[in-house]
């Protein structure tokens, strides 16, 4: 039996229109009724802005993870070590050795575009371009001063960005030097090193953006293929307060000995 | 405003999920997705934490004897838009709990809805349930 | 041989993956320093840029934080903070903190550090606090962003007006809000911390009901004071100042600071290391 309360509680929460202004704390994700109107309802894109909280709601999770290009021999390889828990190569979760969800170490980029790509908010300076994600809590800085990208650089779990405007609506980055201990995506995708990132974010009016990212990872794939293909981004309210989402490892390892390791087949 | 009603019921019964998917890390591999059982039982722990926010509870199972399960949802974000909270339970807690069980026989599942001392039902808006029934 | 912010010495091999914990960070730190001036990875000032310059400076522009600050070597807090004096609860849960410096310093093996010895979050105000690296600032309409260096953290400062929340559910960098008290003095108040985080690289513990000031007050046009106020009646017996006009610099606009990320995987590894001294 549902109790009334919850039901009032729920629609003032979720519901209303304009409910997330009254919901100032706390209030991470748009409902789909809100990112269906952004297809519709809105007004003509500013020029060269991205600024605000973006959200792709349920399609960000990808929880299956993508279907990528075939892999070379060294990425079926390395891909053939690693146990995911979703997927078509998922296994049991006692088996999983993710290192993000059994361990919790940086799930890196561009998994944090592939993967958990929960809402995240743009801001602009004279010489960046900046993603503040809510995953993680984690910042990315894209270049926007000129600058070439670093030639062998030294491995980042959210590697070295560039960007710039291919046109007014259209930002256009660059990423390479990505560490090769994260994985691609949820599925247990593989990437190397010289794996190169290429992200389109096409402002397609003021409360919708589509986000298409391109993986070119010879050593891994025999081709590039499409991580996201115009992923649709909702813009929220800018009084949006993302809700903490930060992995901690010792929360993994209580839930691994309470649950997940108890799980394996007998 | 019928309408309109009936989507706040549903969505309180956890029956339209809006929000996004729970699980995603992994899937459903190590569960047995054919059955469901419902246990009464008493709070050990509520674990509100990620990567999964989980509760233990002491209940009798089928093995005829009382075990201390441990029961997962998803993870705090996406536990609050559903309406769960960190002080949603205490031990101590008399609870009704419908959850699908692991495949190896553990004491272990995924928690579907629970039913708290007060009446009140809180969905984890996981698997949907076998038959959408509204609620009475 | 590397010097840590555990007050000990260990050789190591030294390592070229510059997202390797902090404690080989800090030594490689001192190997880039003459970097500085590259465009990728700058690890801010080391000991020596910090020094004061002589003659006047720009002015401080109005309510405007906005740029990439640097506390240099003095940021780091490697012993941790001289604490008000503990409550019994703070006392009891101070004790079972077993730090890697400080007035709580174990040897190194038995260090229970959840940051150092797991990689979880360093929490607020720790960030301020300890391995306050660079961070930059950013205004928008309703908010002042922080974006730390170290872990590669942001916070939210909502200037909205917003209330804090009462009887907020704890996170592990809180709950803040901050308004101009004039037009150089930016004031934060933050609630709803994690008591599982330490305040300090001493150990020095914090409950929840944990208060905390900031003021940041911008003094030139490159130079700005920060000052830590904690107000903790359940641990200490009275507030006290945990950063005490912390002077912070302003570093070019084109740094571009280096990736500082605690990996799971990379403090078991260091704390196996640890284990094989006993």
């Amino acid at each position: 039996m549902v109790r009334i309360t919850t039901i009032v509680a729920c629609a003032a929460a979720l519901l209303l229109p304009g409910a997330s202004r009254a919901q100032q704390w706390n209030s991470a994700g748009l409902e789909q009724s809100a990112i269906d109107a952004s297809k519709t309802k809105s007004a003509p894109p500013p020029r060269r802005d991205l600024t605000g909280i973006w959200d792709a709601g349920g399609s960000g999770i990808a929880g299956p993870g993508h279907q990528s290009a075939p892999w070379t021999q060294w990425g079926q390889q390395k891909a053939s070590a690693y146990k995911p828990g979703n997927g078509p190569r998922a296994v049991y979760e006692a088996d999983i050795n993710d290192p993000l969800s059994t361990v919790c170490d940086p799930a890196g980029f561009p998994r944090l575009v592939l993967y958990e790509t929960r809402p995240f908010q743009v801001v602009q300076t004279p010489n960046q371009v900046l993603i503040l994600y809510m995953f993680e809590k984690r910042w990315r800085v894209i270049g926007t001063d000129g600058r070439a990208l670093p030639k062998d650089p030294d491995p980042r779990w959210y590697g070295y960005s560039v960007g710039h405007w291919e046109d007014d609506f259209t930002f256009v980055v660059q990423t390479v030097g990505m560490d090769e201990r994260t994985w691609l995506d949820n599925a247990g995708n593989p990437h190397s090193g010289e794996l190169k990132v290429e992200e389109r974010y096409y402002r397609v009016n003021r409360d919708r953006m589509e986000l298409t990212v391109t993986i070119d990872d010879a050593k891994t794939f025999t081709k590039p293929w499409l991580g996201r293909d115009k992923m649709p981004l909702t813009r929220a309210p800018a009084n949006m307060d993302v809700m903490e989402m930060i992995c901690s490892p010792t929360e993994v390892m209580d839930f691994r000995k309470n649950i997940s390791d108890r799980t394996d087949k007998k | 405003m019928k309408a309109k009603l009936l989507g706040v019921f549903l969505t309180a019964a956890g029956l339209l999920v809006a929000s996004t998917p729970s699980f995603a890390h992994h899937g459903t591999a190590s569960f047995d997705t054919t059955r469901d059982l419902t246990l009464k039982g008493t709070v050990t722990d509520w674990i509100w934490a990620n990567p999964h926010c989980f509760l233990k509870f002491d209940a009798m199972d089928e093995t005829g004897t009382v075990r201390n399960w441990a029961v997962e949802v998803s993870n705090p974000t996406d536990m609050t838009k559903r309406g769960w909270a960190r002080g949603s339970f205490k031990a101590g807690d008399q609870v009704n709990v419908n959850l699908q069980p692991v495949k190896n026989g553990a004491p272990i599942g995924r928690l579907r809805t629970v039913t708290l001392p007060d009446g009140s039902t809180l969905s984890a808006g996981g698997p949907a349930p076998a038959a959408a029934a509204l609620p009475q | 041989m590397v010097e840590f912010g555990r007050g000990r010495t260990l050789d190591i091999d030294m390592r070229t993956h510059f997202t390797f914990f902090t404690i080989a960070a800090t030594a490689l730190l001192s190997v880039v320093a003459a970097a500085q001036n590259l465009p990728w990875n700058n690890p801010g000032g080391v000991q020596g840029l910090a020094a004061p310059q002589t003659g006047p400076t720009a002015p401080a522009p109005k309510r405007d934080l906005s740029g990439i600050w640097d506390a240099g070597g003095a940021g780091i807090g490697a012993r941790g903070m001289p604490a008000a004096p503990l409550t019994p609860w703070g006392d009891a849960l101070g004790k079972t903190h077993h730090s890697g410096d400080g007035a709580r310093m174990v040897p190194a093996p038995d260090i229970n550090d959840p940051l150092s010895t797991m990689g979880d979050p360093s929490g607020f105000p720790r960030n301020l606090l300890f391995e306050l690296r660079p961070f930059q600032v950013v205004h928008t309409p309703n908010q002042v962003l922080m974006l730390y260096m170290f872990e590669k953290r942001w916070r939210v400062i909502w200037t909205d007006g917003r209330q804090l929340p009462k009887d907020p559910d704890p996170r592990w960098y809180g709950y803040s809000v901050g308004r101009w008290e004039d037009d150089y003095t930016f004031v934060v108040n933050s609630v709803g911390t994690d008591e599982r985080t330490w305040l300090d690289n001493a150990g020095n513990p914090h409950s929840n009901d944990l208060k905390v000031e900031e003021r940041y007050r911008r003094v030139g046009r490159d130079l700005m004071e920060l000052t830590v106020t904690l107000d903790d009646p359940k641990t200490y017996t009275r507030p006290w100042v945990a950063r005490d006009k912390l002077q912070l610099r302003l570093l070019p606009p084109d740094t571009d600071l280096m990736e500082m990320i605690p990996s799971a995987t990379e403090a078991a590894a260091v704390k196996k290391i640890y284990a094989g001294e006993k």
